[in-house]
């Protein structure tokens, strides 16, 4: 499924664009330990998380995520919108919360995707 | 094993407390490995490493070198910082210690997960540490590792 796809069913706001348009969603990793994001999401995921500060950006670049969706209508720097359009990485803000938007999106058919180990 | 002559190497400085950039020296060692043309779980694994090592870094230390050697059978890092040591590297070690501020776990950092994350990824990890001085970081990453096996689960 295109990115763009899940802006509306998550009632989302895009904070920075990316390649919105292009890119294809092929799981989803919800989580705010980025110790915990970094080693278990996967590439192509949408990340959902209510961390909002630029390290997000490094992660979602290492990672290659698809895009991140911001919950909870937390406050994003004007430094992680510089980050994320330094990388190319879209990022999204919506009000729901975690729970609301992991729900939304399992309604869309988005798997939840883990890497082993 | 028998080493051949690295492929690249490239050395990077780490600034302490600097979450800004944080990651930046992760993200240029991926671009590189990738454009070597290493499989991608391969890749993945020292993305994951090198990431927690950069971090410990930026989250405990004043300053640091992170010094990537590729060779075409293994990846071997390097990263020497100067800050004040590990005093008990078993306890390091368990996952869900750390002794990280509220500050910075609030952000979603020093969880103490990092460590060991780093042991998982490495095929070999060695920290030497002293206590005041700082702390060396040396993994090595084998491109025959068994642990190079399906990645993802749905």
């Amino acid at each position: 499924m295109k990115a763009i796809k899940i802006v509306e069913p998550l009632r989302a706001k895009v904070v920075v664009e990316g390649s919105l348009a292009e890119v294809e969603v092929t799981g989803g990793y919800c989580g705010d330990l980025l110790s915990d994001c970094i080693a278990h999401a996967t590439e192509g995921s949408v990340w959902i998380t209510i961390q909002s500060h630029p390290n997000t950006i490094a992660v979602a670049v290492l990672v290659g995520m698809a895009c991140i969706v911001v919950t909870n209508d937390q406050d994003i720097s004007k430094q992680t919108i510089e980050r994320a359009l330094k990388e190319n990485i879209t990022l999204l803000s919506t009000p729901l919360t975690s729970y609301q938007a992991v729900s939304a999106l399992s309604k869309l058919g988005v798997p939840g995707t883990r890497k082993h180990g | 094993m028998e080493n051949r002559d690295p492929l690249f190497e490239v050395s990077r400085e780490i600034v302490g407390a600097d979450f800004q950039s944080a990651g930046d020296i992760s993200g240029e060692v991926k671009k590189i490995l990738l454009q070597a043309g290493f499989p991608p779980p391969f890749i993945r694994r020292i993305v994951i490493a090198a990431y927690e090592a950069e971090m410990n870094v930026v989250i405990h230390a004043f300053k640091g070198i992170f010094t990537t050697v590729i060779y075409p059978d293994k990846v071997h890092i390097v990263i020497d910082d100067e800050g004040p040591g590990i005093p008990d590297l078993e306890l390091a070690f368990q996952e869900g210690y750390s002794t990280a501020p509220p500050h910075v776990r609030e952000l979603g950092f020093g969880a103490g997960y990092g460590l060991s994350n780093m042991r998982k990824c490495s095929d070999t990890l060695k920290i030497d540490s002293h206590v005041g001085e700082g702390t060396r970081v040396t993994m090595d990453f084998l491109v025959k590792s068994q642990r190079d096996g399906a990645e993802v689960e749905k």
